[in-house]
């Protein structure tokens, strides 16, 4: 543009040249999505971390600084000890079965050429349908006098308590969260699988690599970047987990079941601790934080084609 | 920068404002009438009724008005505690008498004002039980009814196994003995319960209040400070009989149709052990099934568990406010209030003039349970959540980890005892 033009702007404006003004519109458009996040999540954590550091029973005004006294509480509760444990349980079973369930299914739909979009369809659709749903036809199916217990002593097995076993309970929980993001993980893969130069195929097989080979060698190296992002996303959801617990089998049998996130609910809105809740929150931040941290620093690796 | 700094904290100072000011609106007077604001949780039968009754009490206090919200139950303590540190509480609020020690601890009710509810009049008229409600010797909440448990059973089942529809169990061995004669199992599957064995739903409600009892002991002594059912062999006893349901005779299951209440009403539980708020629920849900009520059978002493929602006054209400509050408290514990709550909700009023009136002792499904409210229990609860958890996980020790009756016992009279201390060192 002319100088004729630029000094207009100049007067107009006086401060701000033109490319000053993009940024400033750039930047105001981002500011607004920017404000709704300090203030609906940023200013409440902010929040609870002070709160983790008091007393409060929801209701009453005074909040006392009782410092680190909620965290000790934490530790000495067996039930949140309990709940630790389960967390881990959710998190290491139900993210390895989601990454080899993933890649089995996009492998095996990335094979076929006949009714691939119906296959789609039927590994996505438990994604989309509620969560709270799904829970209470599992919960359903599984009961005592359910259709599972039927044909198993129909065959001549014994019926099995299922979600009222301490030992299976947790389990058939994961299995439910694994079924149902399936067809998210699917996705993912395939997508990543996609991605993969098909000439490396082609040049192994001519140097007679098996499917085997290629698959650990060519296959899995270069789908590392989509298994990082699986397993992240993934241990946040099953470190998170609390939907399905709450609606088949509420944290029982004899708390066998019972999540980090589900224990801090109860804390919360049925016991009425906000300060016990709050420390919970805390320290399931901290054991997020420093999963993901990890999970970036040793799955990532770098690699050369 | 700092630019962008001065229009963000500017916003947020906007926000703020337009927060507080909204807030202030909705609690706002429109010119001599007294707005004031009655949270219950919602019970269709209890919401209808209740709309009803503050039609009639704004017709006869035209500077009244009552503007009624309801939550879901399952919801109701979580939105209470939500929304009432946002500034959007209640004047007048109806909760579980269970849950009051903990709103009275955070300051958020105020005591019945003694003009209108004056303590001596209270315990002279209403069933002893009401004083679940007072802490501090002064009463907090004040109900329009109240429940008891009692022995439903279906009597085509009863007809099926050969017993007598029209003679209920009545002592603590006949309904072990009923229970496993009318019990149905093919192959081993469970096909009729012959009671329903939800320890959640209302059976660790009939072991603190109605076995204990029943087995000579006691719930918690005069100054709610002790338990006492572990101090006599009662205690023991009392969670034996209850274990042994589930662990000896095997009669029912949890979970069975997902719970007793759907067990029963489908026919597939031949006993179950419920609230009188299950007969108005039975009568819409399942008006073919043919039932009766007979009150709970007992041992050494008679006893049951009696529960209740009471109405109490948030703890800033003043001035205006509060005698309207008074006012409306005063028509919901009439006694013209409490003849329509039986009939339409099917509560037995809370008054005993009111309630041992022939024409409600005399019914055959009212009158059991009318019949048992003079010794009927209700425990001061400090944790209600926490002390059903320790009756469900004391009887799962049992049942699915082989832990012995005793072990289980001695661990759930433990743990209920800290809770006690625990309370009692906070405050």
């Amino acid at each position: 543009m002319t100088s004729k033009n630029d000094s207009i702007v100049k007067k107009k404006t006086a401060r701000f040249t033109l490319k000053q003004q993009k940024y400033i519109f750039v930047y105001t458009c981002l500011l607004i999505p920017l404000l709704f996040f300090i203030s609906i999540r940023f200013l409440p954590t902010l929040y609870t971390f002070n709160i983790g550091f008091r007393e409060w029973d929801i209701l009453s005004e005074e909040k006392p600084f009782v410092g680190m006294d909620n965290y000790m509480t934490l530790f000495k509760d067996e039930i949140f000890r309990k709940a630790l444990v389960n967390t881990f349980i959710y998190v290491v079973f139900g993210v390895i079965g989601q990454l080899l369930c993933g890649i089995g299914v996009a492998l095996l739909l990335q094979r076929i050429n006949k009714f691939v979009g119906v296959f789609r369809a039927i590994y996505f659709i438990p994604y989309v349908t509620s969560i709270v749903a799904v829970s209470w036809v599992f919960k359903w199916i599984l009961m005592n006098n359910g259709i599972v217990n039927d044909i198993l002593m129909k065959w001549g097995f014994e019926a099995q308590l299922f979600l009222k076993s301490p030992n299976q309970a947790i389990y058939i929980i994961i299995l439910t969260m694994i079924w149902q993001g399936l067809g998210f993980q699917m996705i993912i893969f395939l997508a990543g699988l996609e991605n993969i130069p098909k000439m490396f195929y082609e040049a192994a097989e001519i140097d007679g690599a098996n499917s085997w080979n290629k698959f650990i060698h060519i296959t899995l190296p270069l789908l590392n970047p989509t298994i990082v992002f699986s397993a992240v996303i993934g241990s946040i959801s099953f470190l998170q987990t609390f939907t399905q617990v709450q609606n088949m089998t509420q944290g029982g049998p004899l708390n066998s079941t019972i999540s980090v996130v589900l224990y801090i609910y109860e804390l919360a809105f049925q016991h009425f601790d906000m300060g016990l809740a709050s420390a919970g929150t805390v320290l399931l931040f901290i054991i997020i934080l420093i999963i993901t941290i990890i999970q970036m620093k040793v799955l990532t690796k770098k690699f050369e084609y | 920068m700092k630019k962008l700094l001065s229009v963000f904290l500017f916003l947020m100072v906007l926000m703020v404002v337009a927060g507080c000011s909204k807030g202030k609106e909705s609690g706002g007077e429109e010119g001599d009438t007294v707005t004031i604001e009655y949270w219950q949780y919602a019970y269709k039968a209890k919401v209808d009724l209740m709309d009803e009754l503050i039609k009639e009490f704004e017709e006869a206090n035209p500077d009244i008005k009552v503007k009624q919200t309801t939550f879901p139950y399952e919801q109701y303590n979580e939105k209470v505690a939500t929304l009432v540190p946002a500034g959007r509480g209640p004047d007048v609020i109806n909760l579980y008498y269970g849950w009051l020690p903990k709103y009275i601890d955070s300051g958020y009710l105020q005591p019945l004002p003694e003009d209108t509810f004056p303590v001596d009049q209270i315990e002279s008229e209403y069933f002893s039980l009401v004083n679940a409600a007072k802490l501090d010797d002064k009463y907090w909440a004040i109900p329009t009814a109240v429940r008891t448990l009692a022995l439903f059973y279906n009597k085509d089942l009863f007809e099926k196994a050969g017993l007598d529809p029209n003679s209920p169990p009545e002592t603590w061995d006949e309904l072990v003995d009923y229970a496993k004669k009318l019990t149905v199992r093919e192959n081993g599957k469970l096909v009729t319960e012959g009671m329903a064995y939800e320890i959640g739903a209302q059976l660790n409600n009939w072991f603190y209040d109605a076995l204990v009892y029943q087995a000579g002991g006691q719930g918690l002594s005069e100054d709610r400070k002790q338990i006492l059912w572990d101090d006599t062999p009662a205690g023991l006893e009392a969670f034996t009989y209850l274990v042994e349901f589930g662990s000896k005779h095997k009669v029912g299951e949890s979970g069975f149709y997902t719970d007793d209440v759907t067990a029963f009403k489908t026919g597939n539980a031949a006993m179950n052990i419920d609230g009188s708020f299950r007969l108005g629920t039975l009568a819409t849900d399942a008006p073919d099934l043919n039932y009766g009520v007979a009150p709970l059978p007992s041992y050494k002493e008679k006893a049951t568990q009696s529960s209740f929602w009471a109405n109490g006054i948030t703890a800033k209400v003043e001035g205006e406010k509060l005698e309207a509050s008074k006012k409306f408290l005063a028509f919901l514990t009439s006694d013209e209030v409490m003849e329509r709550w039986i009939d339409e909700v099917g509560e037995l009023p809370a008054k005993e003039a009111v309630a041992t009136q022939d024409k409600y002792v005399n019914d055959p499904l009212y009158g059991p349970f009318i019949e048992q409210l003079p010794y009927a229990n209700a425990q001061f609860y400090v944790d209600e959540t926490a002390q059903r958890q320790y009756v469900i996980d004391a009887v799962n020790e049992v049942l699915l980890n082989g832990v012995s009756i005793e072990d289980a016992y001695n661990e759930f009279a433990a743990k209920s005892q800290k809770l006690y201390d625990d309370y009692w060192s906070k405050k």
